[in-house]
Parts: C-alpha cells; sequence; structure tokens
C-alpha cells in the first residue's frame, strides 16, 4: 500500500509542478465555454430581406413595414423583378427575399388568394423552420388584422428553398467539413515537421549552413502542398460520392481554392512551430490554433450573424470562414470568380502575411 | 546487515538471446561473488545491455538460464525486482520532485517501515551532504549529486546485488572518485555490484571483469591477471585488442 | 596559465574568444572565457559534463550569442558574420544530428547540395572516412552502430571542404576502439592543413591533441600543449600499489601527511603534503603509515603526472562542495 499511495503522491507533484500543463487543463474548458456559449445561438436576427413588388399598394407596404418592424428581419434591398434576386443571392448580400404578386392589394380585397412567395438561401443552417417560423408569423400577424372575409385564405405563402431545395443537411455541413479537415492536416503537417527537426536535433545542423530561413521554409511547404492537393481531392470525392453534395460551380475553381487554403494553413503550422520546439507542444497549439475557431467561429454550424457583434469581427480572421463561404458558394451556389474575388483576396492576403510572419519569426539562431 | 548466503549472487550459465535472427547475447557463462565488484564491459552493440535486461528480468532468455541473488532470470523474475538495485545513466530520479521527496518514493516503492526510511534518509543524505539540498528539486542540483544521490537511492532497500549502467557519464574526475568510494562502500557491505562503463580506468577498480564482443564474452577474470596474460599495460589495450577485430565485420555493428 | 600559440605568428589565428561569457537561467555556462586558436590546429577542449564545452562551441558555430565578450571565427565576428561563417563551418553536434530515415548515401548527398557542391566532386576530400562507410551506404542511419554514426556525421560536415571543423564530443558514449579510430581519421585530416576543434569529456584524448583548454564549470583551469600541462604539475606524484586498495586509500586519507589520494586505475596518486620531503622520505613515510594500517604488500613509486591529475588539481572542489574535497574526502 506504501508504494500506492507513494505512487499517487508523485504523480500528484508532477501535475502540480507544470505550471503550463495546468493552465491548459483549467483555462482551456474555460474558454471553450465561453465560446461555444456565445456562438452557440440559434436565435434568429438580423436577416437580411430582399421586397420584390411589381405593383405596390397599401397591402404590400403594410406587410413589407411589419418585416421591418418584426427586429428579426431587415431589408437590404428592394428589387424590381424576381430575376434580379439570382444575383443578390450568389453575392450572399441576402439571405431571404419576399415576392408580393402584382396587383396584391386588389387581389386581396376582392376575396381572391393573394399570394406571396417567399424564397430562402438554404446554404446556412439556420435557413430551415426557424426563419419559416419568423416569416409565417409576420405574415400572420398581417391576416389577423384584416376584417374577416367568408372562408377564404387570404394570403399564400409559398416556401421555396434556394440552392439546397430537399434541404440537405449534409449540403450545409459537408463545405465547412471540408475546411476544418483540411485546416487540421496542413497546420500539424508543417508543424510537427519543424518540431520533429528541432528534437531531434537535426535543426541545429541545419542552421549551420548557409541554408536561409526562407529556403528552409519553402522547403518544408512545398512537398506538403503536393499532399494537402490529394487530400483536397480525396475529401471532395468524398463529399460528391457518399454523401452527394452537388458541384454546381467550377470544379478547377474549387480546386485551386481549396490549394491556396491549404496553403495558409500550411503558414499557420510553420508559425505555431517558429515558437517552440516541441512537438507536443506543436501539435497542441496546431490543433487549438486550427479546429476550435475552424468549428465554432467560421459559419459553419453556427451562424455567424447570431454571434455578438465583437465575435464576428473576431471571424473576419478565421481562415475557414472565408473558405466556408467559398467551398458553398462554388459547390451550391454555382457561383464563380466574380462572386468570390474578395473571399479569394483575403486568403491569398492571409497566405503571404502568415509566410512573411513565419519567416520573420523563424529563429537563425538556437535560442 | 548480514553478509549474502555462500554462493554465487550472480551466476549464468549459456545464457543467449536472439532477436529473429540475430544473436544478441551468445551463449555467455560467468558467475560474480557476493560482495564482488564485476566489471561488465563492451563495445556498443556488443550485448551488454541485452544480457543485462535479462539479468534484470525485464527480458526473457531465449536460452541457457541465470540467476540472481538466487533467483531464476525465466521463472522468478518478479522476485528479482525486489531483491535487486538498478541505476541507469539516464538517471532514475524525478527531475520535478525534490531530494527528499525521490528518496520517499522510492522507500515507499520498496516498502520501507517509517523509520527505516527516516533513518535512511538521513544516512544518505549525511553522507553524500546533501542536507542543505533535500528540499530542492532535483533537477536544479549539480550532476555530480545527481549521480550519487541515484546511486544511494538504488541502494536504499539494501538489496543484495545492485547493476550500474555507466553511471559516471559524463561527470568531473573528483566526483567519479568519490562515486567508486560509494560503490566500494556498497560492495564492503556484502552488496554485489555489476557495473558497465566505458572510462577503462574504472575497470581497474573492480574486482573482476569481462569483455563482450559480438554477443560473447572474449575475457574475464581479475584486471591484474588479465593484462598479465595478454602482455598489455592497461585493459584500454586489452580492450583495443580484443574489439578491434570486429569492428570490421557486418555483424550488427555498423 | 599559459596562452602560448603554437606558431609565433598571430595573424594566423582561426578562431579567438576574448572573454565570452554566457548565462541561462541564472547559472553560468561561461564565465570570462579567453582563448586563441591558431590555424592548422588540432586543438581540445577537455571537461566534464557542465565545463561550458558545447556552449562555447555552439557559441562559435554562431547558433547562439554570447552575453559578453567578443568571438571572431576565420576572422569573422560570430554574431555580425553568421551567413558568410556557415558557408565556411563544419559542424558536427553533440548528439545524433543526421536524419535517421535517409540512408547513409542521401544523409551525405543532402548536406553536399545545402552547400552547394555535390558528392562526387569533393569525393577525395571525404574518402578516408567514407571508404568504411561505403559498405553500408544504403543502409538507414538509424541502422548504424555508434562508432559509425559518428564517422557518417564527420563525412557531412567534411563533405563541402569548410576551412574549420567543429567537432563536439564526436567521441562521447562511443567505445574505446571506434574512439581510437575516431583519433586517427581526426589526425589524416589534421595533417592536410585543416583547423580542428574537438570537445571531449575524455581525459586521455588531451594527449592526442597539439594543444588543449582544460575547462571546468565555464572556466579554463590551463590553456597549453598536454605534455607542457602535465609538466606544470607543482608537485611529486606517486603511485601506491597495494591489493586491498580500499583499505589502503582509507589509510592513506587518515595520514597526516597526505595531500591529495585518489585512485587512478590499479594505482593509487598519492601527493604528499610537505613541500620540502624528499622523495625516499615521503615513500617510507607512507609504507609505514599503511603498515600501520595493516597493508604491508604496499609499493610506492614516483610516478609522471598525467592531464586528469593537473585538471584534479587545478578544478577546486566540485560543484557545490567544501574545499577539504581536496583531500579526497567526499562532502
Amino acid at each position: 500500500m506504501n508504494a500506492l499511495w507513494g505512487l499517487l503522491r508523485k504523480e500528484t507533484y508532477h501535475i502540480l509542478r507544470d505550471r503550463r500543463t495546468l493552465a491548459v487543463l483549467i483555462f482551456m474548458p474555460i474558454v471553450q465555454v465561453i465560446l461555444f456559449g456565445f456562438s452557440i445561438r440559434t436565435d434568429v436576427r438580423d436577416v437580411r430581406l430582399a421586397i420584390v413588388d411589381p405593383s405596390p399598394d397599401a397591402a404590400t407596404l403594410a406587410i413589407r413595414d411589419r418585416f421591418n418592424a418584426s427586429g428579426v428581419f431587415r431589408t437590404v434591398a428592394v428589387a424590381a423583378r424576381s430575376a434580379d434576386l439570382d444575383a443578390l443571392f450568389q453575392m450572399d448580400t441576402v439571405q431571404v427575399a419576399v415576392e408580393f404578386e402584382p396587383d396584391f392589394g386588389r387581389r386581396l380585397a376582392s376575396g381572391q388568394p393573394a399570394r406571396i412567395l417567399v424564397t430562402s438561401d438554404a446554404t446556412e443552417p439556420n435557413s430551415g423552420t426557424a426563419r419559416q417560423f419568423y416569416v409565417d408569423a409576420v405574415i400572420q400577424g398581417y391576416e389577423a388584422g384584416l376584417p374577416r372575409g367568408p372562408g377564404a385564405v387570404r394570403i399564400v405563402p409559398q416556401a421555396r428553398s434556394r440552392f439546397n431545395p430537399t434541404r440537405e443537411s449534409t449540403n450545409l455541413f459537408v463545405p465547412g467539413l471540408m475546411a476544418m479537415v483540411l485546416m487540421i492536416i496542413a497546420a500539424l503537417m508543417t508543424a510537427l515537421s519543424i518540431t520533429r527537426e528541432k528534437e531531434t536535433g537535426t535543426m541545429e545542423t541545419l542552421l549551420v549552413s548557409p541554408l536561409r530561413p526562407w529556403q528552409i521554409i519553402v522547403g518544408k511547404v512545398a512537398p506538403y502542398l503536393g499532399i494537402g492537393f490529394v487530400s483536397v481531392l480525396a475529401v471532395l470525392g468524398v463529399a460528391r460520392m457518399v454523401f452527394n453534395v452537388p458541384m454546381r460551380g467550377s470544379l478547377t475553381l474549387l480546386l485551386a481554392e481549396g490549394t491556396l487554403f491549404i496553403l495558409v494553413a500550411l503558414a499557420l503550422g510553420i508559425l505555431v512551430s517558429a515558437r517552440t520546439s516541441s512537438q507536443r507542444v506543436a501539435m497542441l497549439g496546431a490543433l487549438m490554433g486550427t479546429m476550435l475557431p475552424t468549428q465554432m467561429l467560421s459559419g459553419f454550424i453556427f451562424p455567424i450573424e447570431s454571434m455578438p457583434t465583437a465575435l464576428q469581427w473576431v471571424t473576419y480572421v478565421v481562415p475557414a470562414r472565408w473558405f466556408v463561404a467559398i467551398a458553398r458558394g462554388i459547390m451550391l451556389k454555382g457561383i464563380g470568380i466574380t462572386y468570390l474575388w474578395r473571399e479569394t483576396a483575403v486568403l491569398v492576403a492571409m497566405t503571404l502575411l502568415l509566410l512573411v510572419a513565419s519567416a520573420k519569426s523563424f529563429k537563425v539562431r538556437l535560442q | 546487515m548480514s553478509p549474502a548466503p555462500s554462493g554465487e549472487a550472480i551466476r549464468a550459465h549459456d545464457l543467449t538471446r536472439t532477436f529473429g535472427e540475430f544473436m544478441a547475447v551468445d551463449h555467455i557463462t560467468f558467475d560474480v561473488k557476493p560482495g564482488e565488484v564485476f566489471g561488465f564491459l563492451g563495445a556498443n552493440g556488443a550485448g551488454k545491455t541485452t544480457a543485462i535486461r535479462m539479468l534484470t528480468g525485464l527480458l526473457a532468455p531465449s536460452g541457457g538460464e541465470a540467476s540472481v541473488a538466487g533467483h531464476d532470470v525465466a521463472t522468478e523474475s518478479e522476485a528479482i525486482k525486489q531483491d535487486i538495485g538498478y541505476m541507469s545513466q539516464r538517471f532514475s530520479l524525478y527531475d520535478d520532485l525534490t531530494v527528499r521527496e525521490n528518496i520517499r518514493l522510492y522507500g515507499g516503492i520498496y516498502d520501507l517501515t517509517p523509520s527505516e526510511l527516516r533513518d535512511r534518509t538521513r544516512r544518505i543524505l549525511d553522507r553524500l551532504g546533501l542536507a542543505r539540498a533535500e528540499r530542492t528539486l532535483v533537477r536544479a542540483i549539480p550532476l555530480g549529486w545527481k549521480q550519487k544521490l541515484a546511486l544511494s537511492v538504488a541502494l536504499l532497500h539494501e538489496p543484495k546485488v545492485v547493476f550500474l549502467d555507466e553511471p559516471t557519464s559524463g561527470v568531473d574526475p573528483v566526483t567519479r572518485r568519490q562515486f567508486w568510494e560509494l560503490i566500494y562502500e556498497a560492495a564492503h557491505a556484502g552488496t554485489t555490484v555489476l557495473v558497465t562503463t566505458h572510462y577503462m580506468d574504472e575497470a581497474e577498480y573492480c574486482d573482476r571483469i569481462s569483455i563482450m564482443v559480438s554477443g560473447r564474452i572474449e575475457a574475464m577474470g581479475a584486471p591484474a591477471e588479465l593484462k598479465k596474460q595478454a602482455g598489455v599495460a592497461s585493459i584500454d589495450e586489452l580492450f583495443v585488442r580484443l574489439a578491434r577485430p570486429s569492428a570490421e565485420s557486418t555483424r550488427g555493428a555498423a | 596559465m599559459t596562452n602560448a600559440p603554437s606558431t609565433a605568428d598571430d595573424a594566423h589565428e582561426a578562431v579567438v574568444v576574448d572573454r565570452i561569457t554566457k548565462r541561462f537561467d541564472g547559472t553560468i555556462a561561461l564565465d570570462d572565457v579567453s582563448v586563441r586558436v591558431n590555424a592548422g590546429e588540432l586543438f581540445g577542449f577537455i571537461g566534464p559534463d557542465g565545463a561550458g564545452k558545447t556552449t562555447l562551441f555552439r557559441i562559435l558555430t554562431t547558433l547562439i550569442v554570447p552575453d559578453s565578450g567578443i568571438a571572431r571565427v576565420l576572422g569573422s565576428d560570430v554574431v555580425e558574420g553568421i551567413w558568410t561563417l556557415r558557408r565556411q563551418i563544419g559542424y558536427m553536434p553533440g548528439r545524433f544530428s543526421l536524419y535517421p530515415d535517409l540512408s547513409v548515401e542521401e544523409n551525405l548527398r543532402f548536406f553536399a547540395s545545402v552547400f552547394g557542391t555535390t558528392v562526387e566532386r569533393e569525393y577525395d576530400q571525404i574518402a578516408p572516412i567514407y571508404v568504411q562507410l561505403e559498405p553500408f551506404r544504403t543502409r538507414r542511419a538509424a541502422a548504424l552502430s555508434g562508432g559509425m554514426k559518428q564517422k557518417l556525421a564527420l563525412c557531412c560536415a567534411l563533405v563541402h571542404r569548410p576551412q574549420i571543423l567543429f567537432l563536439d564530443e564526436p567521441t562521447t558514449g562511443v567505445d574505446a576502439v571506434s574512439r581510437r579510430e575516431f583519433w586517427e581519421l581526426l589526425a589524416k585530416f589534421r595533417a592536410g592543413g585543416l583547423t580542428i576543434l574537438v570537445s571531449t569529456p575524455y581525459m586521455e584524448e588531451a594527449n592526442r591533441c597539439g594543444r588543449v583548454a582544460l575547462l571546468q564549470r565555464g572556466r579554463v583551469l590551463a590553456i597549453d600543449a598536454p605534455k607542457a600541462i602535465t609538466a606544470s604539475y607543482e608537485r611529486p606524484l606517486f603511485a601506491v600499489r597495494a591489493a586491498d586498495r580500499f583499505t589502503a586509500i582509507r589509510a592513506l586519507r587518515a595520514y597526516r601527511n597526505t595531500a591529495s589520494v585518489y585512485p587512478f586505475g590499479e594505482a593509487l596518486h598519492f601527493v604528499d603534503a610537505r613541500a620540502d620531503a624528499s622523495p625516499d622520505r615521503i615513500t617510507s613515510d607512507a609504507i609505514d603509515a599503511l603498515h600501520a594500517a595493516g597493508v604491508t604488500d604496499a609499493t610506492v613509486s614516483p610516478t609522471p603526472a598525467t592531464i586528469e591529475d593537473v585538471f584534479m588539481a587545478r578544478m577546486g572542489a566540485p560543484e557545490g562542495e567544501e574545499p577539504n574535497a581536496q583531500r579526497g574526502n567526499p562532502a
């Protein structure tokens, strides 16, 4: 029994005296709970609304006012015709569109069915029943205020989901999953490669040579780019063949963007490992720096617009956020570079920034 | 401490160990008497570490037999562990525990009574001059002290046989000699000591030595006799003479 | 402490170390160390773990920066001139630092390419070592024995024809035979004019070098040719031989005239405290003391000092101990 107590005591000492691991064990859960708490919001708010109202009248205007006053919707565009909505959806400017039938008010007044077509961008997780519920609520609220006539259903809301008519949830999640998997693998690869050299001592020999930091970094990143590309293909293949996620846009573009994203992740891995010489720490750092933000802040599970504003700003620096938008856009919306140039530019800028930062922080000496 | 019973403290007869087709230890036969200091020499890859692992009950022999402190290594490996001490080059002490805590931990592992533990801790601290450092973390004490402390801890439960694997590597010459005085004291008190080393002058401190080459024992005996027989002035020369032919072979080496 | 160069011309200094100090976390690794090494020398840094050998080599190979002091290698400052120096230096770090999953050939080829050359072009340079490695050239580095790993590392350090070679403890942990072979190889390269700096904890290896510096806990104890160092041993040294060494050493420890007594291989090295006693006097008094303790077969004779003797005399007490350890009494 002596021996057992002795061992228990020793293990306790080890735990208490390893401050760094202790800090992680205690603070990590706290940070996670806070982040999760703020990002898991399924409340619907700040939904961007487009209106198509060919013949505005008192009824349509009243309903439009109700939408604006609901606190849930925000009219961002008024389109003349239904066809104009395409671009708005593709650019992600609007999430819901409400189209009134021509002569809406007159038809209502004369007891004929008056139709409202509600279209929702179904590439996002929150596009489901929650939004629909609010739309119905607004419309019913108006209906309730009307003098009731004999029997006719006055307003016929027609719901349609754009881009994802059957509302497959895999279509929603898989692009984001791709981003997460690629990011983790790529960042881990470079982080481990560099720290492995430091741990085995070969880094010491490399340093006492004419090799410059940028050469070492490129030497580390380039081969993994090849493997990364294969990962992109593999993940895409699974998405298509196992989950039947549609591929409505250009495959070439998606592969190119995927490779760009891998580059960002590789550079991030280098940055993580520039500061540490332990493989274990590098692995933890790579996982914390990639998996956590990607899961929670890229918008692939928890919608970004539901998060507190401060957290929304944070998502701008999460590379996966941009790639998820790109992947969804290409695969589900079928849009091209003309609509995605902004996101692409952000990824390019991130890559350059991270590569330069890692070259700068790469220690040219041992200390 | 009562002297060990008569008979050998370590006995090996045709002890063999193979790994697949590779014979790491090739039918070695030797014995060590109680209270002897036995030097177990050999080049890297000659089979020393494998042989020691078998003797300490960590590895089962492929053939032959051996006994340590009266226990058969093949069938009584657990019993052996109670009766032996072990100190490896890479320390057996925990860096993030203090001197005192390390001693107490091993005291617990070997089931010392509280009074035994108290007495022996005191004795060790005084003998090594570590009284001032008893609450210092082991990682903060000088290398030489660590080595001496590790040896003392290996001897804490007063084992019959203690195995020391390159215990003085890298230590300054004065401390090395102090270390060997601790070994002599233990041997005089009846503990059998089997030690490996790369310092050939330390081979001379041993009562008897064996030199392993390619898994076999090529020389065994008291250092002075071996030197006389081979007509060399130092164990270093004897070693080179025995080991050099195998340096060119492809067996294991290179 | 002498710092006499082996050649008179100071302009041919390959390495200049001037009052270098380096601390890590409050521990002093190098304490005001100054050394000069001439071109073409085979220079040894002798000392146990913690002496500062690795720290000094890392400073000289531009891997770390000293806290104070100046160091120049081949005329370039180690802090300012790192990109110049990294082309000119060959370095073998303290532990095996080649790629374990690459073969002998692949490792060699990689290091050649990093320096902008090829194995073929430099073959004559590395041939003396490579012939020993050639039979194993497709074997993975991890599967080599300790001695062969050292040789491969030496090869990789030499393949780009450096002007100066730094070998940090190349023989540590390696058996006596491999150690000898390694030094024989070094002698060949030194004969070709290469400046070689080697560090080692094995005192007797000092004799293989042209000049050595003895280092202990960041301080230089001596710098000179090995023979000059041993000649500088201040007192007459005696070897005491007896069958029962344990009792003999106890007896001499208790003997009032002992300045120091230590085991040295099969003998004990004994120094008498009296400065004026003759060798015969010392001998007979010591034998009497041993007799009194029951050691009747002892012989006492003068013996030349070794590097280790000098080291021990100069190093003072081991770290953390009282100075009376000089008598050989632990703590």
